[in-house]
């Protein structure tokens, strides 16, 4: 069984849903009570689309216990096309060949595996176009 | 302006009278609350007071890294001085530089004569580091996805190096800097030099940051004693004055700033506490910052106003940073040398001042210091605190 937690995020790890500030349009991903530019608590829910580009990004050679399998892996901050920010994995890609204005989409993938049960969780990837 | 501004504060004159702190290190012999009393205790002899009315603990992650929570009292019941208030105060990396301002702030109020300011961590006890350390990023939106701390700021970093084209020679040099200031602290937890070679061929652990480009993991506890100017002046004993306390906070994920490559937090805490003293960046002769990483501290020492934006790595390395030079950073070799045990460095950032400013710093004293100023920063740069003190 998914803990509470997982899933009240699966709407924003698996569609991506987002909410979109009726006041001034600005939108917050993962969603958020307050615009944090107008504070207005007015918002609709909205997809993003999934295409951006890297802003900058790392290569974890020394991951945390539940990643360390994975290591070396690559994570970035990403723009999306619709100008929201976010974090995520670059994946299925040589990690020395990925820079700075890349082009990638998000895709779905499994990324980690919670408690003891070993659950597995889903969310975004990126993936170089 | 500037009088207008300092003239909203209304509060005591805040001094720092006395001082303590254990060596910083893996302290395998040393429980938490051994390092926590042992620092107080210290500060508590050093500054000649028969009593403390209340204290402020700044820890991290006493649940994270050793299962203790409820740390103010566990703190005051070791230190023998229950019943008297003692509250545990967490910003992350910044909860030692906000248990300073809670002290200050209950000495300005008049609600208390004499207050301890410690903090305080263990790290060494078999907990998952990283992990308990990535507490303090957005545990949903980064962690999840699998970044750590050295790889938020290797994000900083590398932007960093994408705009301003500082290189990676110039990270190494913070580096090669702090280690250089940490070998003559005896408290450090390396007081080996280390080479620019020596950094630029280290472990890579999350790129371009090397492990010697990271601060260590760390066992240790600071403390001071916070009291009235007036109080301090009846006690007949060196103390300095706090001239500002000044805080900020920005967006938790690094991903949601508005800039990749300045830290809002740090500017804006800044400004305010220049104002609130009446100086100006070029009126500050030394400074403690936040090296929790070697890019942190060029991007702080920019948004500090000490140099123009993008030209803190070129700062580090013609000198401008070393004692001697134009701005002394990390005299007591910053958190890369001296250690970062997370809750205790903005409490011995301020010791840090205090032995400067009263002339007790051997061998790496700056000499002529009136103003120094310890930046204090939580997370990937969600909150920042900035205290200015001055020699009298």
């Amino acid at each position: 069984m998914i803990s509470p937690r997982y899933h009240r995020e699966i709407p924003q790890r698996y569609r991506l849903e987002a909410g979109k500030c009726k006041q001034c349009g600005n939108i917050s991903f993962p969603p958020r009570l307050v615009c944090p530019k107008c504070k207005s608590k007015s918002f609709e829910t909205v997809q993003l689309g999934r295409e951006g580009k890297i802003l900058t990004f790392t290569i974890i050679r020394v991951g945390p216990d539940k990643f360390s399998k994975e290591t070396p892996y690559v994570v970035a901050i990403i723009e999306l096309n619709d100008g929201v920010r976010l974090t995520a994995q670059v994946s299925d890609c040589d990690v020395d060949k990925v820079a700075i204005g890349d082009k990638v989409k998000l895709v779905f993938r499994k990324i980690q595996d919670e408690g003891k049960s070993g659950l597995h969780c889903y969310g975004y990837k990126a993936v170089l176009t | 302006m500037l009088n207008e501004m300092k003239s909203r504060f209304a509060g005591k004159d805040v001094a720092v009278i006395g001082v303590g702190m254990t060596k910083f290190g893996e302290l395998w012999k040393k429980s938490l609350r051994d390092i926590f009393v042992e620092a107080s205790l210290k500060a508590i002899e050093n500054s000649g007071v028969d009593h403390i009315d209340s204290m402020y603990v700044g820890t991290m992650s006493g649940g994270l890294f050793v299962g203790q929570e409820h740390i103010g009292a566990v703190m005051a019941d070791y230190l023998g001085v229950a019943p008297i208030p003692a509250t545990r105060v967490e910003s992350a990396c910044a909860s030692g530089g906000a248990a300073f301002r809670q002290a200050y702030f209950e000495v300005a109020s008049g609600h208390s004569e004499i207050v301890l300011a410690g903090g305080v961590e263990k790290m060494t006890d078999g907990a998952d580091v990283t992990e308990a350390l990535a507490a303090a990023a957005d545990q949903e939106y980064e962690v999840y996805n699998g970044i750590t701390f050295p790889g938020l700021y290797a994000m900083i970093a590398r932007a960093h190096m994408h705009q301003y084209k500082t290189t990676r020679e110039q990270l190494a040099h913070v580096a090669v800097k702090n280690h250089k200031n940490g070998s003559m602290n005896p408290n450090a937890q390396f007081r080996s030099p280390v080479t620019l070679e020596q950094v630029m061929k280290a472990t890579m652990v999350a790129d371009p940051l090397r492990l010697l480009d990271c601060s260590p993991v760390s066992d240790g506890g600071a403390a001071v004693i916070v009291c009235s100017v007036d109080y301090a002046k009846k006690l007949k004993k060196p103390y300095v004055k706090v001239v500002a306390s000044a805080q900020a906070s920005d967006t938790i994920a690094l991903h949601s700033r508005e800039s990749l490559t300045a830290l809002k937090c740090v500017s804006v805490a800044a400004d305010k506490a220049y104002k609130q003293a009446g100086l100006k960046p070029s009126d500050i002769n030394f400074a403690e910052v936040h090296d929790c990483f070697t890019i942190a501290e060029i991007v702080v020492t920019e948004d500090l106003g000490f140099f123009e934006k993008g030209l803190g790595g070129a700062a580090a390395e013609n000198g401008s940073t070393a004692i001697g030079g134009k701005i002394p950073i990390n005299t007591s070799g910053g958190l890369k040398s001296k250690g970062h045990p997370v809750g205790a460095t903005g409490v011995a950032q301020i010791i840090e001042l205090y032995e400067q400013l009263t002339g007790n710093s051997g061998e790496r004293q700056v000499k002529n210091a009136k103003y120094g100023l310890a930046q204090n920063m939580g997370g990937s740069g969600a909150s920042c605190i900035i205290h200015i003190l001055e020699a009298v």
